[in-house]
């Protein structure tokens, strides 16, 4: 997918002003709340209407004044995701489902509902109505919907911020593999790092208006390090563990991670701050924390006074945040040799 | 309770124009109430003024202003009368003197079941390939039935108790162009009919507890519907 922007809306004291170039399946909008992601969204989609430029989906005009050229919503063949799931209340699951299906051209149906509702396990859920719907349930029938569109391209616009946390990590499965499965592309818009870790490639920062970076999410989250209160997330997919005085083993490359939060039997994904690693210079004798590294320093890099140390960790990567004096008395450069510990209980459980 | 077949007439035209005025006024007052909650256009405001008026004005006035434009010599009377439809002092006069009065209150009741919708259900409408119409017949007519139901059992209430615009263009004629209201105003005038007086409004208040009853019947069913 090619998306390419130029254009200007003002709305009220706001200017958005964004142009970019952007090629990919996963791509990511990142910025604060009032950085005008959702005002983008809403001129990619056709629902409203920019004051001047031009929007170009993979070499097809979308909008142009030069060109006197502004497709409507129904026509540009874009689904969104909202941050609610805004399924109709007057209609039952089913008839949420097939809203944009029956509305597709016979010619642009590529994916069939049946095939659809197994993957999001949406059998059981069809003659109900909405209202009696969980709040995971809702977002997944409204998924389902948008993808039976048979859209050209998926915005998610904050899809994920009404869910709560174990919600969250439930749904992001389904997100990657029916865009995945269906081969649809998609923009992500969130102000959660972790989500734009898990969901995308690439990322365009907003701020203001305006797009102010293009970059991967492990370049934002390294950039934005300092100012996060969590620091840098190091994301674990972890496999199935094995139970070892109380607590849970996990295979982590060539060492085993101890964590004290896990699920028997299943696997899982850990969040691990770069604030809750500890570096020595030399082996520390005896150590409370369960988890004791040898490693070597693969890279460093700056944010705002923090320094942050990407760990090669038995064929793994952690990234650590020290302090800069830290840093100078550690003598830490690339290719120093340390040990990292990390507590069992600093690991927190995703999904 | 008496009822003279005069009475029994009246009960029948009232009725007939209230449906009737209802009726008329349902599509003009769907499309008004959608433009202006919306679409965006300069004069709205205008426009809601307009719309407003009869709900201030003294019906009476309302009256006056619907003769000069269907009389003999307004511009849609002449019109009319060109085409042979007498208007003026017929039964089509009360329905029209009606309509105008209740409008008001059908656009207010549309306009907030409209209002209700949330923004974004139209926008994943239209996002999931739903063109304006499609969305207005699909998303916006359904989830604005209540205001609908509302706002029409309104105006039919507020038809059968029309008189002063009505007594002005229809005039009162027994049999002919009298609903309960204006025969009520008659059997008033003159001390003997005061029990002829009191069996009609007897049933003015019978009709009235039936509408109501229908309407809150009416607006339970939604309610349960859209819970399902």
């Amino acid at each position: 997918m090619k998306l390419r922007v130029d254009a200007e809306k003002k709305q009220g004291s706001f200017r958005l002003q964004v142009k970019t170039e952007v090629s990919g399946e996963r791509i990511g909008i990142f910025g604060e709340s009032g950085s005008g992601k959702s005002t983008l969204v809403h001129l990619i989609s056709g629902l409203l209407e920019p004051d001047k430029g031009e929007i170009y989906l993979n070499d097809e005009c979308l909008f142009s004044t030069s060109m006197g050229v502004n497709l409507s919503p129904e026509r540009r063949r874009i689904a969104i995701v909202f941050q609610q799931a805004m399924l109709f209340p007057h209609l039952c699951v089913k008839s949420n489902l097939l809203y944009g299906y029956r509305r597709c051209r016979t010619e642009n149906r590529r994916i069939k509902p049946e095939t659809l509702i197994k993957l999001l396990k949406l059998q059981p859920l069809l003659q109900r109505g909405v209202e009696n719907l969980s709040g995971g349930e809702k977002q997944r029938v409204a998924l389902g919907r948008a993808i039976l569109a048979n859209p050209r391209l998926l915005l998610m616009d904050e899809p994920l911020s009404a869910l709560d946390d174990a919600l969250r990590f439930q749904i992001i499965p389904y997100l990657r593999s029916v865009s995945e499965e269906f081969g649809i592309p998609y923009l992500f818009i969130s102000h959660s790092m972790t989500e734009m870790q898990l969901m995308t490639d690439h990322i365009l920062e907003i701020e203001n208006g305006r797009c102010i970076d293009e970059t991967t999410p492990d370049q934002l989250a390294r950039k934005r390090m300092a100012q996060n209160p969590k620091g840098y997330l190091n994301l674990l997919p972890l496999a199935v563990p094995i139970k070892v005085h109380g607590l849970f083993a996990y295979p982590w490359g060539k060492n085993t991670l101890l964590v004290s939060e896990g699920k028997e039997a299943a696997e899982a994904l850990f969040e691990l701050s770069s604030r809750e690693i500890i570096l020595f210079k030399k082996h520390p004798e005896a150590i409370s924390a369960r988890n004791l590294f040898a490693c070597t320093v693969a890279e460093m890099f700056e944010s705002e006074g923090r320094v942050g140390v990407v760990l090669s960790v038995g064929g793994e990567q952690l990234v650590a945040e020290i302090v800069r004096s830290a840093a100078e008395e550690l003598m830490i450069t690339v290719g120093s040799t340390l040990f990292a510990a990390v507590k069992a209980s600093s690991f927190r459980k995703l999904a | 309770m008496m009822l003279v077949p005069e009475d029994i007439a009246a009960i029948g035209l009232s009725l007939k124009v209230a449906l009737m005025a209802t009726a008329l006024a349902l599509p003009f007052g769907f499309a008004l109430s959608w433009l202006i909650v919306f679409t965006k256009f300069r004069g709205k405001v205008v426009l809601e003024v307009l719309i407003n008026l009869p709900l201030t004005l003294p019906p009476v006035v309302i009256g006056f202003f619907l003769l000069l434009l269907l009389g003999k010599n307004g511009w849609i009377g002449k019109l009319l009368d060109a085409s042979g439809i007498p208007i003026i002092f017929t039964w089509k006069a009360a329905v029209i003197a009606s309509a105008t009065v209740g409008f008001p209150l059908l656009v207010r009741s549309i306009r907030l079941g409209m209002e209700s919708i949330d923004q974004q259900l139209i926008e994943a409408s239209r996002s999931l390939g739903a063109a304006w119409y499609d969305t207005l017949a699909t998303i916006i007519l359904p989830l604005s039935l209540r205001g609908i139901m509302a706002g029409s059992s309104l105006m039919f209430a507020r038809s059968l108790g029309e008189f002063g615009a009505t007594i002005i263009v229809a005039g009162n004629i027994p049999g002919i162009t009298q609903t309960i209201p204006l025969a009520i105003y008659d059997y008033a005038s003159s001390p003997s009919s005061v029990t002829m007086a009191l069996s009609l409004c007897l049933v003015s208040v019978l009709i009235s507890v039936v509408v109501l009853i229908v309407h809150e019947l009416l607006g339970k069913k939604l309610d349960r519907r859209s819970a399902l």
